[in-house]
């Protein structure tokens, strides 16, 4: 068995207040990620206050976009085209939700390493990343 | 303070319908649950002075306590979607025992709706900007963790079938319910992959319909006719993921579970008969393991030969069918996993799934995705 993967158009719900550079990061092809100057940990999904220790001192870091796949599920049934959501961990830590991309869904495995790549959305502005087997 | 022995489960009431469409307004489906669940009880809408709600009453509390033309003195409404009538349970049980009412009436209606949809769930939600363009939906995010639980322990779809066909073992006596055909491994392995690993029938159905609950205070409890059912423990939580470092191994029910039991004053081992929420089958074997039903990573395994079977395992769960086969009212089980609990320990289940000797019981409730976020309410009930 075999599903092919196809590009389907990404949809961008309105972003809050501090959310933009992650999806403008993207578009420049950088993965944007929240870092914390006080516990010295990156966290996901991106919040001005640490969720770690509630420190305001975080900043935005440029993550080397490699990671394993923690989990994935491809929805068949959704449509019009089958995809892959995943939980991706980053090197630096943080585990993200994305898609798995540009390989043969069936192939997917759990601990499988990734590499990022950044697909466009329907804003010409914003895009997020992506990832595909490295 | 515990609500150990201070609050008691009065009246129940499962609304009949799977399919509603035009033919009643949500208002009024509430209305007539509600009045099934104090007939039951012996009492009248006169009586209820606390009323509790969750997400599925138009237009929010105030409305339905208008609706119903109550006269309370205290009120709730808390969402945390499908699990919500369980800490509503509690909540009602906490009031009485803190004596701001004594007839809480607590009641769901709702209209099923397909979650195949990408669904954009309005402005201001923090986390949806980083989870929407990925496409989460109900089904694919509780298929990650099962995805990740069968990575990680070695769970295998077989096992996870299994639970669907316990279920049907059990809606085959239920008139009502939606699928009462006794399905094998092989009808859920053969349905069609929705979101892998999970096939159309390791989720549950999707009705329309509504039930209520009716928790009342010991002095009330002593005027009603029927068994008397008594609250003993409560516990709740929730789960999410945790700023980045996500397991989507465990459930809520690692902390709600202990705080029950806890307060109940008894073990896994004690529990009799047990409402689970199931949503998917993944979700079973998540919270048996929370709950100390079976090890971590050994859920599949105990789900095998039969033992979720009245009569035959060790854990007979869900006698009513559940939401694998029986009815999932609006999306949100919770409800009728306190109403088929409740009718064990008053020895009111169909006579071919009733558990003997069915002294203490457990209910829990996990609301919202396993793969994002959810909410976890434990009740433990014992018939005096
Ligand atoms: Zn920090």
């Amino acid at each position: 068995m075999a599903t092919a993967y196809q590009d389907r158009k990404i949809p961008v719900a309105p972003l809050n207040a501090g959310d933009a550079p992650f999806f403008e990061g993207a578009a420049a092809g950088k993965l944007m990620v929240k870092y914390c100057n006080d516990c010295k940990q990156y966290h996901h999904y991106p919040r001005p206050m640490c969720p770690f220790c509630y420190s305001t001192h975080t900043e935005w870091r440029q993550a080397r976009g490699t990671g394993v796949v923690y989990s994935f599920s491809i929805s068949r049934a959704t449509g019009p085209i089958p995809y892959a959501i995943a939980y991706v961990t980053l090197d630096e830590g943080p585990t993200i939700m994305t898609n798995i991309v540009e390989t043969d869904l069936d192939t997917i495995q759990c601990g499988q390493k990734v590499t990022v790549v950044f697909k466009p959305t329907e804003d010409p502005k914003l895009a997020v990343p992506m990832f595909k087997p490295a | 303070m515990t609500i150990k022995g201070k609050a008691y489960i009065g009246g129940i009431f499962e609304h009949p319908a799977r399919k509603l469409g035009n033919d009643i307004s949500q208002a009024e489906l509430h209305a007539q649950c509600s009045k099934g669940a104090l007939e039951d009880a012996g009492l009248s809408f006169k009586d209820v002075d606390g009323y509790f709600g969750a997400g599925d009453i138009p237009g929010g509390l105030l409305s339905m306590v208008d609706y119903l033309n109550l006269t309370v003195r205290h009120l709730d409404q808390t969402y945390t979607g499908g699990s919500s009538y369980l800490y509503l349970v509690a909540h009602a049980a906490e009031a009485i025992a803190a004596g701001k009412c004594s007839v809480a009436l607590i009641s769901l209606a709702d209209f099923g709706r397909r979650g195949t949809a990408v669904r954009d769930r309005g402005e201001g939600i923090a986390e949806q900007p980083f989870e929407y363009p990925f496409g989460p939906v109900t089904v694919n995010l509780y298929a990650m963790a099962a995805q990740r639980h069968m990575y990680q322990y070695g769970t295998t779809s077989e096992q996870l079938a299994q639970v669907k066909v316990a279920a049907s073992h059990h809606a085959q006596w239920n008139p009502n319910a939606v699928i009462r055909k006794v399905l094998t491994t092989e009808d859920v392995l053969n349905s069609p992959m929705v979101a892998d690993p999970l096939h159309r029938m390791d989720c549950c159905v999707v009705t329309d319909g509504g039930g209520a609950v009716v928790v009342v205070s010991p002095e009330i409890a002593r005027q009603l006719k029927k068994p008397k059912v008594k609250l003993i423990g409560v516990g709740e939580s929730s789960k999410d993921q945790m700023g980045g470092k996500i397991d989507l191994t465990y459930t809520g029910a690692v902390r709600s579970g202990p705080i029950a039991f806890a307060e109940a004053g008894v073990t896994p081992a004690d529990i009799k008969y047990a409402s689970i929420y199931d949503s998917f089958t993944i979700t079973v074997v998540e919270t048996i393991e929370d709950l100390g039903f079976c090890k971590k990573g050994e859920g599949g395994k105990f789900v095998c030969d039969g033992n979720l079977v009245s009569g035959v395992g060790k854990l007979p769960f869900n006698t009513d069918g559940g939401g694998m086969c029986n009815n999932h009212p609006g999306n949100k089980g919770g409800i009728t996993k306190v109403i088929e609990a409740v009718r064990q320990l008053r020895g009111e289940s169909h006579p071919k799934v009733q558990v003997k000797n069915c002294d203490i019981a457990l209910a829990h409730g996990t609301g919202g995705s396993l793969g994002t976020r959810h909410g976890s309410a434990t009740l433990i009930m014992e018939r005096e």
